[in-house]
Parts: structure tokens; sequence; C-alpha cells
């Protein structure tokens, strides 16, 4: 372990939770809202003669789900690098 | 050269190159590529990760669960992709930073406890097990197919390769097969659907073509929707299931893809903490290829199954395919027993419609003639492998399609034979039973074990419980319930304890067992349940597929409850924990 101090190795976990938590909710609404409980309000957006739910069900969430994990590793780089705790050699 | 010659060849050269990889990998992998601490590239590791995880239920199974379920069939395209978003979260850096060489060993560890090992080991038997059911049956068809027999040959047929294919080992493990396995199985899927998507839609992309226009200027998924009513059928994109079960559903195959031993130990692989995270990434882009191509294949491939035997307008006595008459593939499936066709009518022409929809039916019966659905079987699982024949792609393509299937089936049953018979062997009789067992007898062990697993996974797959995904989602059911509670609280928890741990393991994976078997039969059997599998009978709707999120929220509070009544954990693991949560200072890669 490497922390300077114990603060910091909370406000590390701390962010680290922070980050997960956006992250996880975005994930949550992607699926389980666009995909499945919004689809009839977005579904009145047309795409392909369906609807914008039945594209986040089939296809979007998919990407979304792409772009959160490598968000996640680039974000936790910098976080590891600022506390002093990435396992760069 | 006829399709059959030209399939062998094809699979023929694919195994060869399996092989050859195998061999020449090999040669230079001690010294070259496992070399201590050095571990495999993650943009490597992503690729072998999912040629490991998509099985005969991705490949061969999914897209025709889709084209018959529609919309409600979402639930495979999201929940199996979403888990890789919780695994890259909140499993794979901590596991890796752990550092061990299986999933109950880090259970084993967390939770000061063998007991906890041995409950862990019993879990991932268990999911594993019902895994390889689903790829047994998915093995049945690609292997009736190829070979041109009934169901039954094929998956005997089938067993013993896979017993070769695993026993002998070479096959799996090393990373660069794995990799070839995933370019032949992704450019098998995709080849055909932009054949398919071109044809219909005259978009190249599959992904773009299931939200283009056909030649006519109707949106694709507006024609199948009404090509399908016009015949009797729900529309394609309605959701036609409750709500509630399909987020359950969908969450239940979330946390088992996190939960699933053999997708974990591939984090084990890589050489630091940061590349975890990306590979999980790398991953899932390359299961995505696939993921998202697969709604455009079941959608095109039931417009064309449908237009093909209904080729004219509904009602003209013309309008229906002459049997007499049928294409090759039509054979071809008949001849596995896996399609089936009864002349009901007796006009000598096939009728393919919804009799379930009484009114449809009785104006179907008033108006055309009509005396019932002549398909009587169409097993959904043919749909992949049959979706070329049907759209009448070269003979090349509809081989490469063959060549694929066997590949994901193959590779991925092999890998959880694997996992079970190193469970059996290396965590149950080295590390806990039988701790003097020589190595010669631990191999030994390990072999029978997998040969048992076949056996019994063969046996199931002569009569399986559902479609090769929904088995599978079984098993994703199981995984969710037992193990992913115990590993994300072994690691964002400190207060969870060995009582705690062990009693929620229990709790989730007997009450998903029993849910599952009063549904399903007991071990599968037929006959055996307790109640009829309709939606009326279910718990809150929830269908025995979903049941594992239900699982895994029993397992958090049994766990938290009997943690909070027993002796606190001790000092060592609690700065375990804390310990793992902190890239800096990870051990060597893991070879596996």
């Amino acid at each position: 372990m490497a922390f300077r101090s114990d603060e910091d190795k909370k406000a590390y976990w701390q962010k680290n939770l922070n980050l997960m938590f956006v992250l996880l909710v975005i994930w949550a609404v992607v699926s389980y809202g666009f995909g499945i409980l919004l689809r009839p309000v977005l579904d009145a957006i047309p795409v392909g003669g369906v609807g914008l739910g039945f594209w986040f069900a089939q296809q979007g969430s998919i990407y979304v789900f792409l772009a959160i994990v490598f968000i996640y590793a680039k974000k936790m780089r910098e976080l590891d690098r600022e506390f002093g705790v990435d396992d760069d050699e | 050269m006829d399709l059959q010659t030209l399939t062998y060849i094809v699979v023929g050269l694919t195994f060869s190159l399996y092989i050859g990889i195998a061999i020449w990998a090999r040669a230079g992998t001690t010294g070259e590529y496992y070399a201590a601490g050095r571990g495999i590239h993650p943009v490597a590791n992503g690729m072998a990760t999912a040629a490991d995880w998509m099985s005969a239920a991705s490949f061969i199974s999914m897209a025709g669960l889709i084209a018959f379920k529609g919309y409600d069939a979402s639930i495979f395209l999201m929940g199996w992709t979403g888990g890789y978003v919780l695994l890259a979260l909140c499993l794979a850096p901590y596991l890796r930073k752990f550092g061990k060489f299986t999933v109950p060993d880090f259970i084993g560890d967390r939770f000061y406890s063998s007991t906890a090992r041995i409950v862990a080991v019993i879990c991932l038997i268990v999911a594993s097990l019902t895994y390889v059911i689903g790829q047994m049956k998915g093995i049945g068809v690609a292997f009736s197919r190829f070979l041109d027999v009934d169901y039954a040959t094929g998956l005997y047929s089938g067993m013993a390769i896979v017993f070769f294919y695993a026993v002998l080992g070479g096959m799996k493990g090393v990373t660069y097969t794995q990799i070839a396995q995933y370019c032949v199985l992704i450019f098998a899927y995709t080849v055909p659907a932009v054949f398919i998507s071109l044809n219909l839609t005259g978009n190249p992309l599959p992904q773009l073509g299931l939200i283009g226009d056909t030649a006519d200027g109707t949106p694709l998924l507006l024609k199948l929707d009404q090509t399908l009513v016009d015949l009797g059928f729900a529309e394609y994109t309605a959701q036609k299931g409750g709500t509630f079960n399909m987020m359950m559903y969908t969450l239940s195959l979330m946390l088992g893809t996190a939960g699933l031993p053999h997708v974990i130990i591939r984090f084990f692989t890589v050489p630091k903490v940061s590349d975890a995270r990306t590979s999980a990434g790398w991953a899932l882009l390359f299961i995505a290829i696939l993921y998202t191509t697969a709604p455009a294949v079941g959608s095109m491939a039931r417009l064309n199954l449908t237009n093909t035997i209904q080729h004219g307008e509904v009602g003209d006595p013309q309008g229906n395919l002459v049997y007499e008459e049928r294409p090759d593939w039509f054979k071809n499936w008949e001849n596995t027993g896996l399609l089936q066709f009864e002349d009901k009518n007796g006009d000598g022409r096939i009728q393919y419609y919804n009799d379930g929809n009484a009114e449809f039916a009785a104006k179907a019966e008033a108006e055309y003639g009509w005396k019932g659905n002549e398909m009587v079987k169409v097993d959904r699982d043919i749909m992949v492998l049959a979706n070329p024949e049907i759209a009448k792609l070269p003979d090349w393509v509809i081989a490469l399609v063959a060549a694929g299937g066997l590949a994901a089936a193959l590779s991925t049953a092999a890998g959880l034979l694997l996992a079970i018979s190193t469970a059996i062997s290396h965590d149950l009789l080295k590390r806990t039973f039988m701790t003097g067992i020589s190595e010669k007898s631990e191999l030994l062990s390990a072999r029978i074990a997998m040969a048992g697993a076949i056996l019994v996974a063969g046996y199931l797959g002569l009569n399986p419980p559902g479609f090769a995904a929904q088995v599978v989602a079984l098993a994703f059911g199981l995984a969710a319930s037992s193990i992913f509670p115990v590993l994300m609280m072994g690691i964002f928890s400190t207060k969870v304890n060995k009582q705690g741990a062990i009693a929620g393991m229990l709790a989730g994976l007997l009450s998903t067992l029993l849910y599952i078997f009063s549904y399903k039969g007991f071990l599968f059997i037929p006959g055996t349940e307790l109640l009829a599998n309709t939606p009326d009978n279910w718990f809150l709707g929830v269908s025995p597929e979903a049941f594992g999120a239900l699982g895994a929220l029993l397992n958090f509070v049994v766990a938290f409850v009997v943690s909070n009544m027993t002796a606190p954990v001790p000092d060592d693991i609690r700065q375990m924990v804390e310990d793992i949560r902190v890239p800096k200072g990870a051990g060597d890669a893991q070879d596996h």
C-alpha cells in the first residue's frame, strides 16, 4: 500500500465508488430504463419504423455498455496516477 | 462440388488450423508467452475471452430465439452484454489484484473457511453442468445437420468429439487457438448477415439494415410485423411477456455473466490490474460485434422463412409453397427431425400460421380451408444454421456457418468441462479432501470427472429443458444467485463473515434450484414437475430462467443478517480486503 495517508486511502476509494455509482446508474438507465420501462415513451421517437426504445433494447444499450467500460478504465487509470497507486512499472 | 463435401472440407480446414496453432503455440509457450509476470496482452485476452464466452447459445440459439420472440428476446442481448459492465467495474480488477488461481480459492481465502470453498465449488459445478447441458443441445443440432443424421445420433457423435477435444486439452487454454476460433466464429456469423442485409435492405451493415427500409420503401421491422400479423402471429416488435419478468430475466443474465467462473478466470491472466479493466472492454467489443448483428439475423431469418413458405397472398390457394417443391434446406432439416411438416388439409401445400390465435384460425378454416398450422415443429435452434440456405446464399457461406457453429459449441463446452474437472480435482480433492494426492491421480480424477460430466450433460441434453439459450439462461441464474453476491460482498464489504457467506450461497443456490426444479422437473427429468411452467403459476410472474435475480437478492439479505449475528471478520482479512482495492503491488499473472 502506497498511500501517503489514511485520508488519501479513504478519498481514493470514495472517488472510485462515486465513479462506479454514476456509471452504474447510466448502465441501468439505458437497459432497464430506455430498453424496457420507458420504451412506450421513447417509441414516440421513430427509428427504423419502430422506435427509440426498441432500438435501445436491441442495439443502443450495448453501445453504451461499451463506452461505460472504456470510460471507467480510463478514469481509473487517471485516479490511480493521481494517488500514486497505479501499477505501471 | 456438393454442399455436404464442401462443408466437410471447410470444417476440416478450420479444425486443422486450431490444431496447428495449438502445436505451434505450445512449442513457444513456456519460454515466450507465459513468462512469469508478462501474461497476455489485453486485446488478445479480450478476443480469447470472447471466443470462450460465445457458445452455442450465442452463435446457434440466440438469433433463433430473437426470430421467434422478437422484442422480448432483447433480454438476451442486454443481459449477456450488460454483465460485462459489472465484471469490469465491480469484479475483474479486484480479483486480478487478489491474484489466486480459481474463484473458489478467492472465496475460501476471503471468507477464511474451507467450508466456504467447498460450497463455492458445488455452486460452480451446478452452474457449469447446467451450462454444458445447453451446449449439448446446440452441439446435437449442429452435428445432426453436419452429419445429416437425426438429433440423437448427432448428439452422441458430438459428445464423443467433445470428449476428445476437452481431454486432449491442447485445443483449450492456448490463447492463440481461441483467437483463431474467434476469427472463424465472427467471420461465419457476420458474412451471411451482410449478404442477407444487402438482399433485403440494400445496406451491407446488418446493424443499419435492421432499422433500414426494404425494397418497396417499408421499414424492415414494420414489414415483418405486417407479415406476421397477416398470419395470425403477434407483432415482432410488440412486448408479449410481463415487464417485471423481463427486468428480472435481464438482471439474472447480467449477474450470472459476472459470476460465471470460466469468464472470471480469464482476467487473472492479464499482466496488470489496469489491464483487467481494459481487457473486459475489449472482450465486450468483440462480443458486441456478434450481439449487435444478432437482432438483424433474427428478424431477417423470420421474414425470409415466412416469405419462403407463404410466398403469395395469404388466402390465395397458390400463395403457399407446394410441399413437393420444397427447397433442399427444408428436406435436410426434416432428416434431423427438428423440422416437421404434416399436411393437415391434404392440399399438398404448406400452411404456416398461428393456429393458437382462435380468431385467425377460425377465419383461415372458413375462408381459406386451412385445417391447422402444418409446420408442426420448427426448432428455434436451427434458425441460424438454416438461415443462409433459406436466403439462398452460396454454398461456401453455408459451409462456413457450420464451421463457426461447431467452433463456438466445442470451444465453450471444452472450457466448461475443464472448469468442472479442475473444480473437482484441484479445489475439491487436492486442496480439501485428499491433500496428499499424486499429480497422476489428480489428472486421472480430472478425466473421470470430465467423462462423467459429458455423460450426464449428454443424457439430459437428449430431453433438454428448453432451447439451448434458455438452458444456458438457467445456468446463469444459478451463477447469479450463488457466486456473484459473495464475490461482491467479499470485495465491497468488510463486514460479511464466513458464516454469512456460506449461508448466503446456500440460500441463493438452493432457492433458485428449487424454483427451477418445481417448473422444469427434478434434475430436469420430464414428469417430475411440481407445477405447470406457465406464467400464471410463476411467483410474481417471474419465470424459472429469471429467478436468479431474486435468488441473488436472497443471498445478499441472508449473508448480511447472518453476519450481524455471528463473530466479526478477523483483522487480517479486513486488511486483505482493503489491500485488494488498490492496484499497486499486484502479483504476477496466472497462467490458465
